[in-house]
């Protein structure tokens, strides 16, 4: 693994390399590079199998954080690549043309996170959620216990009562 | 050959344009828009296909999910890590022990806690277990969609023996729980082998009669070979792992390919089939069917018998998780299943996201195994795929 982040390193930019396991590993890359650097790895490094696209919401940077999951079948290892794109206004390049389950993994990014990737197949249409006008809920600053105060009527409960001064009240009225 | 005739005259149906986009005008009454799901017999799960159909040819098929969507992956950020186990495990009902190694060996390589010996031998067990009865549903449902229900009812007494394996060494049938952040929870009850050994027994005369009663069914053949067939090119373009993966050709196992827990010392073979249809798909399922009892067998003989079976934790209301990420993975009977965690240092993890098979299975590719299918097909097609809704939508 560290011969293949060695070799790339003279192509791309690669910043804050973990080797997590023997087996994976990550690199932090500039947004502009993603899309060239996972096309590279899919059609010169063998790392033909995609795994995931996922993101995580950094809302006190002010950043999301999109990774790029590959794996290589032959050699047995993952590489993730990390980039960090803003998150007032959040596109990225899509990746869609690369495999055919990345579309759907935009599609959900864009219902869930609001990142826009242009280009990208059905990117606007609903994917799990229907008829939602609230930011979107996955990202942080999203309370899900207010909004569902706010939206679903409150259940009436059943009157509870402390069991110890309940019992108390029963055997000892008196007192 | 299909069962179903292709009207090999295409003249009458819908042609794509430039863009590859079908020219599909409702107007002209010439097309069918039919919903199969959410409630129906021929889907797995709560999810629902939107077929656009010529005849009783599909020609468009769209995907439609979030009948399930219980936002676990928005819940687990405000849990605990002890209680995000809890809710992590129903993200698959079919499967749930997939769902708690993954869990257990994300917040546990994060914490940097090495689990004994011992437990890595309870958990092997566990989740050759689950791959046991999620296969004795799936196997004869294969059968069961195109209208040979006697497999299946065999399939349910079969899987009720596992669960009363279950509940006799985790309390529960379904999920549970029995796996807890560095180790597990027990050591196996006395005589516990021996009652699993004569299940074991049993689901080996059920796996010979299902044999007999699809594979050499002319009916089930009929219906099933040379249907919804994957291209070995579409394996890698589309995501596709497991079962659905090997019948193309390709051995992929995670078990094999990046050994964990135990796996590396037991010995077994995934079965391979180089054309995948819906009769070797359902095959290759067959024969995990007898990798997984005889990996039951050697994992019961090779275990040792006591050990420690839980390493030291902190508190778990009070445990703080250093910075940092990772991706575990491990194979469930559909495929790989993985799970990538974030943590940010706090006592909630940052991020969780779960990576099952039916998430590239059930969308992009079935999407495109229906067109040209006849809509008799699609519930075995589904089937054939393993799909599971609560995947997708987490």
């Amino acid at each position: 693994m560290k011969d293949l982040i060695e070799k790339l390193s003279k192509t791309f930019e690669l910043k804050d390399v973990v080797f997590q396991r023997p087996d994976l590993s990550f690199v932090t890359v500039k947004k502009e590079t993603v899309i060239s650097l996972v096309t590279h790895l899919r059609d010169y490094e063998g790392f033909s199998h995609f795994v995931l696209l996922s993101c995580v919401d950094w809302i006190e940077d002010n950043l999301f954080q999109l990774t790029y999951f590959l794996n290589n079948p032959d050699q047995k290892y993952d590489l993730a690549i990390r980039c960090m794109i803003d998150r007032t206004e959040p596109t990225m390049t899509s990746a869609h043309h690369l495999w055919k389950q990345i579309a759907t993994y935009q599609r959900e990014l864009k219902e869930m996170y609001g990142i826009d990737f242009p280009g990208s197949p059905r990117l606007n249409e609903n994917f799990i959620l229907e008829g939602w006008d609230n930011i979107p809920p996955m990202r942080r600053d999203f309370d899900t216990k207010k909004y569902a105060e706010e939206t679903f009527f409150p259940r009436e409960r059943p009157k509870t009562n402390d069991p110890s001064k309940y019992m108390k009240s029963k055997l000892y009225p008196d007192e | 050959m299909s069962f179903f005739k292709i009207n090999t005259d295409r003249s009458k149906y819908p042609q794509p344009d430039v863009n590859g986009k079908l020219n599909i005008d409702l107007d002209s009454h010439k097309y069918v828009k039919l919903w199969q799901g959410p409630n129906h017999p021929g889907v797995t799960g709560n999810m629902s296909i939107e077929l656009t159909l010529a005849g009783d040819e599909i020609v468009e098929a769209k995907t439609h999910v979030g009948y399930l969507h219980r936002g676990f992956e928005k819940l687990i950020e405000r849990r605990l890590f002890i209680q995000g186990m809890q809710t992590s495990i129903r993200m698959c009902v079919a499967e749930p022990d997939s769902n708690e190694y993954v869990f257990c060996t994300c917040v546990e390589e994060l914490a940097g806690i090495e689990i004994p010996e011992m437990a890595k031998w309870i958990r092997a067990l566990i989740l050759e277990m689950a791959r046991l009865q999620a296969l004795l549903r799936v196997v004869p449902g294969q059968g069961g969609t195109f209208g040979l229900g006697v497999g299946v009812q065999w399939g349910v007494y079969m899987r009720e023996l596992i669960l009363d394996r279950f509940e006799e060494l985790t309390g529960g049938r379904v999920y549970h729980m029995f796996m807890t952040p560095g180790g597990v929870r027990g050591l196996l009850p006395d005589g516990f082998k021996k009652r699993m050994e004569e299940n074991l027994k049993e689901i080996d005369k059920f796996i010979d009669r299902i044999d007999n009663l699809m594979y050499n069914n002319s009916v089930f053949k009929k219906r099933a070979v040379d249907v919804a067939v994957i291209d070995p090119s579409w394996v890698n373009k589309y995501g596709i792992v497991g079962p659905v993966a090997r019948s193309a050709g390709f051995k992929r196992d995670v078990r094999k390919d990046n050994p964990y827990l135990i796996y590396d010392q037991l010995d077994f073979d995934p079965f391979v089939i180089n054309y995948s249809d819906i009769y070797n798909r359902s095959r290759v399922r067959w024969h995990d069917l007898i990798t997984t009892v005889d990996l039951i067998r050697q994992i019961m003989a090779k275990m040792p018998e006591k050990g420690q079976f839980k390493a030291e934790t902190p508190n778990v209301l009070h445990w703080r998780i250093p910075k940092g990420e990772t991706y575990v993975r491990s194979e469930a009977s559909r495929g790989e299943y993985g799970l990538y965690m974030v943590t940010d240092g706090s006592d909630k993890p940052r991020r969780i996201n779960l990576r099952g098979p039916s998430y590239t299975h059930a969308v992009a590719l079935l999407e495109e195994l229906l067109v040209g299918a006849n809509i008799a097909d699609v519930g075995a097609i589904m089937v054939s795929l393993q799909t599971c809704p609560p995947e997708i939508e987490r």
